[in-house]
């Protein structure tokens, strides 16, 4: 299949030029949500140095950390290949009231009902990925309107069965208590209780990353969103592509869901309502483009571990909770303008090479 | 001539977009090993031509043959299965992906770990280097992402890929179009090449000075219609650029220019006027 190719020699010199190091740190996609954190976690442990530096400190900041890095994860995979989803926050309340109403109101055990849940998070996740391929419209357009079906379904059928905004009495079901030892429980390491969210969130980051980095599939995330139409012209199903991802996010709001009714033992009509810029936010922080095309899957991780430090370190430092999210918002903007310089620093010095290389 | 059989053939090829007739009665034929030029103004028809013979458009009327057997071909992916790959000017490389991941896409080396399947990436960053390298483009870093590489680079990463995926054709969408001279030289050279390896080369442009010097076969389109089907021994280039500017027309085009010298300047009215007429308009 490879053509034999034999003309002029190349220069071992060349070849053998290895990048410098500080490119090579320049080009991490992760840098501004490192440095990010580094910040973070360093102001934090001089203002509140006893709670911060302690094992229960760092299982209060994972504990959030961890179902936020699952949505931000596979939000960052939807973000790289070119697409937003917008629906992802009111989908863990969604599927948490389909699995609770299913088994508290028709007696189900919880595994059909958390099953049949799944399903309809697929379904959800197909249709906003067939809708936005389809129809072309943005994404962002297209899955604002998923996200007000859903949210309005969510008070008006609770609602209706319940004549009440909540489902409680998930506790009481048949199956609970194995879904509760799987998707959330805790779990006691030197004496401090870890939720087990924060296996899921390794677990995930270490395979999405595996896929996205070291598979075809990544490859193909990468082309989806950094040119749709070349990828189809070089035979990367794009549209395809385009569409598991958004039925991943549905699945991860499916899985945030999940743990998040075994933990409280019930299911609240409001669920998740805001969290879908959350998502996206940390996924941002984390280097993704909002234009598609780049973005890691660690670095979101990254942006979830901020938050979660964030959250927990303004508690800790005895602040004012209320000014949590205008932290956020400066947060945001600092780590995005790190991000934006490394990579014009890393483009410039791959250019200021190729620039070399033609003219000398 | 006649005796040898065309690798890709078109036999009065027509194709209509609703009413509008984009080509009109159009035969060509390409041959291995040979660069044809296929030249034309904006709007002659060489986007469509070139688009029915990567498979992008079927044709409304006539047959495409393809090592003497009539093909109907569905989509680009069937032309490229076949040998017929086509590098667009812009349209096949994502500038924020790195070299190696760019040179494979759609066709990844993979490696089996287990029970599961990866990206053979090791085997894809070799050969990158290598195969680049052969063509005269050194990579320092397989890492790069290929936005920040020139035009003429862009240009020759994508024929070299086209080339080591075994393309028998080669169809090239103004490869020279928006590159310097020296750039463009550099594709011409790849052009040259590609030739060489037996290829049947297609090569889409408008300038003439970039079709000579590779050219073994020139096909000119106008509106939609062969204007002139030439082998290189059988012109000059003198007559190449009379007939791709339309000959007569730019004769015609001269005089009128020459005309428009003599004439006074038609008297432009004050600022306000010009707004009233636009208005009035």
């Amino acid at each position: 299949m490879s053509a034999k190719i034999a003309t002029v020699a190349p220069s071992p010199e060349e070849q053998l030029v290895q990048v410098g190091l500080v490119r090579s740190i320049f080009r991490r996609v992760e840098i501004g949500a490192l440095i990010g954190a580094v910040a973070v976690w360093l102001l934090f442990a001089l203002v509140a140095p006893g709670n911060w530096l302690s094992v229960t400190g760092v299982a209060r900041i994972l504990d959030p950390a961890s179902t936020l890095g699952i949505m931000a994860i596979t939000v960052a995979l939807l973000m790289i290949g070119g697409e937003f989803d917008l629906s992802t926050g009111v989908m863990t309340g969604t599927t948490g009231l389909v699995a609770g109403l299913l088994s508290t109101r028709l007696g189900w055990n919880l595994w059909p009902a958390m099953f049949v849940a799944l399903v309809i998070a697929l379904g959800i996740g197909y249709v906003n990925g067939m809708m936005v391929t389809r129809t072309g419209l943005p994404s962002f357009i297209v899955t604002l309107a998923t996200f007000f079906v859903l949210r309005g379904a969510n008070v008006g059928i609770t609602r209706l069965v319940t004549e009440q905004v909540y489902v409680g009495g998930i506790d009481k079901t048949q199956g609970f208590d194995l879904a509760r030892l799987i998707f959330n429980t805790g779990i006691n390491v030197f004496g401090v209780e870890f939720r087990s969210s924060i296996i899921w969130w390794v677990v995930i980051a270490i395979l999405a990353s595996w896929v996205l980095l070291r598979t075809k599939y990544g490859s193909w995330i990468f082309a989806a969103g950094g040119d749709a139409n070349a990828a189809r012209n070089m035979g990367v199903p794009a549209t395809r592509v385009k569409i598991a991802l958004f039925m991943t996010t549905a699945t991860a709001g499916w899985l945030v869901g999940m743990m998040n009714i075994v933990r409280l033992r019930s299911a609240v009509a409001s669920q998740g309502i805001g969290q879908e810029f959350v998502y996206i936010i940390a996924a941002t922080i984390g280097g993704c483009l909002l234009t598609g095309g780049y973005g890691s899957v660690i670095g979101a991780s990254i942006g979830a571990i901020i938050f979660g430090m964030a959250q927990v370190g303004i508690v800790f430092a005895g602040w004012d909770t209320d000014w949590f999210y205008s932290f956020l918002g400066v947060m945001l903007l600092a780590a995005v303008l790190v991000n934006n310089y490394t990579r014009r620093r890393a483009q410039e010095i791959s250019l200021a090479a190729a620039k070399a290389r033609t003219e000398g | 001539m006649a005796t040898r059989q065309p690798l890709l053939e078109v036999r009065n090829v027509s194709k209509m977009f609703g009413s509008v007739l984009a080509l009109s009665n159009v035969s060509a034929k390409f041959y291995a090993g040979e660069v044809t030029c296929l030249l034309g103004d904006n709007g002659a028809g060489k986007s469509t031509l070139i688009k029915i013979l990567s498979g992008v458009y079927q044709p409304t009327e006539g047959d495409y043959l393809f090592e003497g057997k009539k093909v109907v071909l569905n989509s680009p992916r069937e032309a490229l299965a076949m040998g017929i790959a086509t590098v667009y000017q812009d349209l096949s490389l994502i500038p924020l992906m790195s070299v190696w991941r760019n040179f494979f896409l759609g066709a990844e080396p993979e490696r089996r770990f287990g029970p599961i399947k990866g990206y053979d990436i090791g085997f894809a960053k070799q050969t990158v280097r290598e195969v680049l390298g052969h063509m005269g483009i050194f990579i320092r870093d397989p890492d790069q992402p290929v936005g920040t590489m020139s035009g003429g680079e862009r240009q020759s990463i994508a024929i070299s890929r086209a080339i080591y995926f075994g393309a028998k054709v080669l169809i090239l969408d103004e490869p020279t179009a928006a590159l310097g001279v020296k750039q463009a030289g550099m594709v011409l050279h790849h052009i040259v090449r590609a030739k060489q390896r037996g290829l049947a080369v297609i090569f889409i442009t408008h300038n003439p000075n970039h079709a000579w010097p590779v050219g073994d076969h020139f096909i000119i389109l106008r509106r939609g219609r062969v204007l002139g089907d030439c082998r290189r021994e059988e012109i000059t280039q003198a007559d190449l650029m009379n007939l791709m500017a339309g000959g007569e027309d730019l004769v015609k085009l001269q005089e009128e220019l020459a005309a428009l010298l003599e004439e006074p300047l038609e008297a432009v009215g004050e600022a306000p006027n010009v707004q009233e007429a636009g208005g009035a308009g």
